[in-house]
């Protein structure tokens, strides 16, 4: 599993190209995809919809690890996508590998 | 490396809900065991009326099922009392030599029913009413028995009279004091009640006191004698005469105790190693025996538990409301009065309702009310606030829905609602789901509800509503009763707090903010971070970082996000007056870029809708217009009339006035957002009655309004001051909104402020004191000084990769 998909890391930025505690989207024929920089520079990418009304998620407030959406304040975690409780729901999330400053993605 | 071991003695609320505290806050920082003395999970003790009066099951009270104590790993000792605290060990021991060492022990052991010291009160057949076996217990017995006595004529005994009426005894209820429940009502209200429960066929014997229990031959109970010689037949007898604080068990270990476990503002016993929350509790010399202050307690006693060390507990106000179907009543604070004290009072006995207010120095202390509590919440809430009443005052006693609130909770009524009646008009949610996610959440905060249901979690006008439902579903005294309010989860800080401190410490940065006042979590979160990024760039223009990751995300991108997530474009346009040429631009750039709607403003401008993100720099520089700050916690515009310059009324140049206003205030960023009108006459056709700073000509002058409001709530301005020159029309108005800058919380709106601070003060610092007027106007031109418009620095290269999406090459 792991040879098969480890071909299909796509090099999409470097780690400064996203602002600490922000986003960048990467635009997708598929639905665009967010890019979120923690204080960490840790590096996670979700489907760029909320799983509430289909906001934007990269337009939102990043905290921790959790990005408020813009449009009704629901609470997604970065690492799984899942709503935070009470609210339920989850986003599509993308596998990230951060290799020096060149942040990596698998999209399928 | 193992984790620290923390045992709870007492499986009930107030412990239960430490550890769901805990848990929220350090979900693996102990390894958790809870004893139990009852042989159930951790139920809701409030609901053991209406269980025994048959409206609910035991099943419907429980609020931790055994599942939830084993997916948070809890060791759960039921049925197992602990008889010894062992603190030099370290060890519990419970009666059945079960035992476990700790490293942090939490004692919540409740309390006990007060057994009167009377003969035969170990009779077959006296009971008590405390938790769900006694429950239990009358529900059997009211099957065979026919003549019970209830001692005791507070909260419990009404309610276990109650109960045991509609489970078809006959009950009399003996109390001591000459009326019901004297400790929650005053003297009128309390004969109300009285007449009312007559009514239900309960027999009251007051200001009696029981000398002695008379058994029979059996040694069951047969009746009860009195000191005045007289006896009452009786084959069920109830003590309801009272709790006492359960320390039996912490004063053989040692611990102080004065009429409960002593604690500090920490909840921590004398013992630094062992906390006590809850009934059993005696803090700052009172111990509670209400939810309220019990949950207030466990959150507190959480954070410490959890090393984070900020919360204290300084007590709590309390409310009560009796859990008989079918009887309002509601009382809270100081309802007695003094010497010192003032007294409004409605009394309408044949119509059943009473109502008392009592007003301290210009602040309500104190509620008592019967027949009709459906202002119950909002009294209570006026008395923990403390606000100054001012004009509030004559119309108190009518209620909310008399001060001209147009709101939601204006014409409803929580007790009047259907199920399918609409209480949050934002989120669309019914009554119905409300008190269904309260009952089968077990819900007992306003915030708890919000999060649940979405309900009151927008525009906030529905939460007296919301605060109704829950006082009527759970019934009594359930609300946390903060008297200043956290700033937001992050924090026990509130809004004031940290405003003095990024003031008085000379805090210039968010991660300066968090580590001086101990924030709990790394970067905050969605609710402080923007409060936190305006109180640094108000407080500290020029030298503050403003950071665009803390700014929501219109004012990070200068424009307004839509549902579809698409921008809106509302370019300046001072007075709302425009040009052919502007006009000329604007269609222009409609057509290049496809925009979808083009609409005008409330605010006499108009607005581009549904312009992509990646488009709004190049719309900028084709509008070659400066931002209208429609999408800001900012000033957004000066709406005006045509004034004297055309108008065959007008007095004054309304037009030039605006737009001066307007330019003065260009790029101001605020608490909340400012809207200001001019009108050239008292015929206000620019609505300056509803703005948050509202200036009408007069033929000698200028009249200044303040904190109207055309939103969520229609509130009126507020006559601040008649000014003679244009020049003072500026200056008062930038001193108005400089100390609303000053001292608001974030996200206060104008009406907001006023409404804490007085108008008196508002009208000391702006109108009486010229020297301070003109200092808080120069501290606001200084603010604003050289501050670029934000499109042109955009237009500039400012922040570019925020509008630029990242393309992959496939």
């Amino acid at each position: 599993m792991d040879m098969t998909t480890s071909d299909t890391w796509t090099h999409v930025c470097s780690v400064s190209d996203i602002p600490r505690l922000g986003s960048r989207v990467v635009k997708r024929a598929d639905g665009d995809v967010a890019l979120f920089r923690t204080t960490d520079d840790e590096v996670f990418a979700l489907h760029d919809r909320c799983p509430h009304k289909g906001g934007a998620l990269s337009q939102g407030i990043v905290h921790g690890k959790t990005v408020t959406c813009p449009l009704h304040s629901w609470n997604i975690a970065l690492e799984t996508g899942d709503a935070c409780a009470p609210d339920e729901g989850c986003t599509l999330r993308f596998a990230v590998k951060v290799d020096g400053d060149a942040v990596l993605v698998r999209f399928t | 490396m193992n984790a620290p071991r923390l045992v709870v003695i007492g499986n009930g609320m107030a412990g239960i809900r430490t550890i769901e505290e805990l848990l929220a806050l350090a979900p693996n920082q102990y390894e958790i065991t809870v004893f139990g003395a009852e042989p159930h999970p951790n139920y809701n003790r409030i609901l053991l009326s209406p269980v025994l009066a048959g409206e609910q099951t035991f099943k419907d009270i429980v609020l931790n099922p055994l599942e939830w104590y084993e997916q948070n790993g809890i060791t759960l000792h039921l049925g197992k009392t602990i008889s010894r605290i062992d603190r030099k060990r370290r060890i519990v021991m419970a009666e059945d030599g079960t035992e476990a060492p700790y490293d942090r022990l939490l004692i919540a052991t409740g309390s006990q029913p007060f057994i009167l010291p009377v003969p035969g009160a170990k009779l077959k057949g006296v009971i008590t009413y405390r938790d769900i076996g006694d429950t239990q217990a009358m529900i059997d017995a009211a099957q065979v028995k026919r003549h019970a006595i209830v001692i005791g004529g507070g909260l419990l005994g009404l309610e276990a009279a109650n109960g045991l009426k509609q489970r078809g005894m006959e009950v009399t209820v003996v109390h001591l004091a000459p009326t019901l429940l004297e400790r929650q009502l005053d003297a009128s209200a309390g004969r109300l009640l009285q007449r009312s429960l007559e009514a239900r066929g309960l027999r009251f014997l007051l200001s009696k006191a029981t000398t002695e229990i008379i058994g029979n031959d059996a040694g069951e109970v047969a009746g009860v004698r009195f000191k005045d010689g007289e006896e009452a037949e009786a084959d069920l007898v109830v003590m309801a005469a009272g709790i006492r604080p359960n320390t039996t068990l912490a004063e053989s270990a040692g611990l102080h105790c004065d009429r409960g476990i002593v604690v500090n503002d920490t909840l921590q016993t004398y013992d630094p190693r062992i906390y006590a929350v809850g009934e059993c509790v005696s803090h700052r010399g009172v111990a509670y025996g209400l939810v309220a202050p019990l949950f207030e307690q466990a959150k507190v006693c959480a954070n410490h538990l959890a090393l984070m060390g900020i919360g204290t507990y300084k007590g709590s106000v309390l409310s009560t409301k009796l859990k008989v179907t079918g009887i309002d009543l509601f009382s809270a604070g100081d309802f007695i009065g003094g010497e010192h004290t003032e007294q409004i009072v409605l009394s309408d006995p044949a119509s059943g309702v009473y109502k008392k207010l009592v007003i301290e120095d210009d602040r309500l202390v104190g509620a008592c009310l019967y027949g009709d509590t459906a202002d119950g919440a909002w009294y209570f809430k006026l008395l923990r606030e403390g606000r100054r009443l001012g004009e509030l005052r004559d119309r108190l006693m009518f209620g909310e829905s008399s001060i001209g609130d147009s709101g939601v909770q204006g014409h409803n009524r929580a007790a009047s609602l259907a199920d399918s009646d609409e209480v949050c008009g934002c989120n669309g949610v019914c009554k119905g789901t409300i008190v269904k996610a309260i009952s089968e959440k077990g819900l007992f905060t306003l915030d708890e509800v919000k999060k649940h249901t979405k309900a009151a979690s927008s525009c906030g006008s529905c939460s007296g509503l919301v605060e109704q439902i829950l006082m009527s579903t759970v019934g009594t005294s359930f609300q946390e009763t903060p008297k200043t309010k956290a700033l937001c989860g992050c924090t026990e800080r509130t809004h004031d707090e940290v405003r003095k401190a990024v003031r008085e410490h000379k805090l210039l940065t968010h991660r300066a903010v968090y580590e001086f006042l101990e924030w709990r979590t790394p970067n905050g979160c969605a609710t402080c971070r923007p409060a936190i990024n305006y109180y640094l760039v108000a407080t500290w223009p020029h030298e503050a970082a403003d950071d665009p990751q803390s700014r929501f995300v219109n004012e990070r991108v200068h424009a307004n996000i839509q549902k579809d997530n698409t921008f809106s474009v509302v370019p300046q346009m001072k007075g709302g007056v425009t040009t052919p040429d502007e006009l000329r631009r604007i269609a222009d750039v409609a057509d290049k870029y496809n925009i979808p709607m083009v609409k005008v403003t409330g605010g006499q401008r108009i607005d581009l809708l549904g312009v992509k993100k990646e488009d709004l720099v190049s719309v900028w520089q084709d509008l070659g217009m400066k931002s209208g700050h429609a999408y800001g916690k900012s000033i957004r515009t000066v709406k005006t009339c045509v004034g004297s310059e055309f108008c065959r009324f007008g007095t004054q140049n309304s037009t030039q006035m605006g737009i001066d206003l307007e330019t003065m205030l260009a790029n101001m960023w605020s608490p909340h957002k400012v809207k200001l009108a001019v009108s050239g006459c008292p015929r206000n056709c620019a609505e300056a009655g509803i703005k948050d700073v509202g200036v009408i000509a007069v033929d000698s002058g200028w009249e200044l309004y303040v904190g109207g409001n055309g939103g969520i709530k229609t509130e009126v301005a507020q006559f601040l001051a008649k000014v003679k020159t244009a020049e003072e029309v500026k200056e008062y108005t930038a001193a108005f909104l400089q100390l609303y800058r000053e001292e608001a919380h974030y996200l206060d709106r104008t009406v907001h402020y006023i409404a804490r601070v007085g108008l008196d003060y508002v009208k000391r610092k702006v109108v009486e004191d010229a020297a301070n007027r003109h200092a808080l106007y120069e501290r606001l031109l200084y603010s604003l000084q050289g501050l670029p418009d934000p499109w042109q620095a955009r237009i500039d290269g400012q922040h570019q990769r925020e509008y630029i999406p990242i393309k992959v090459i496939a």
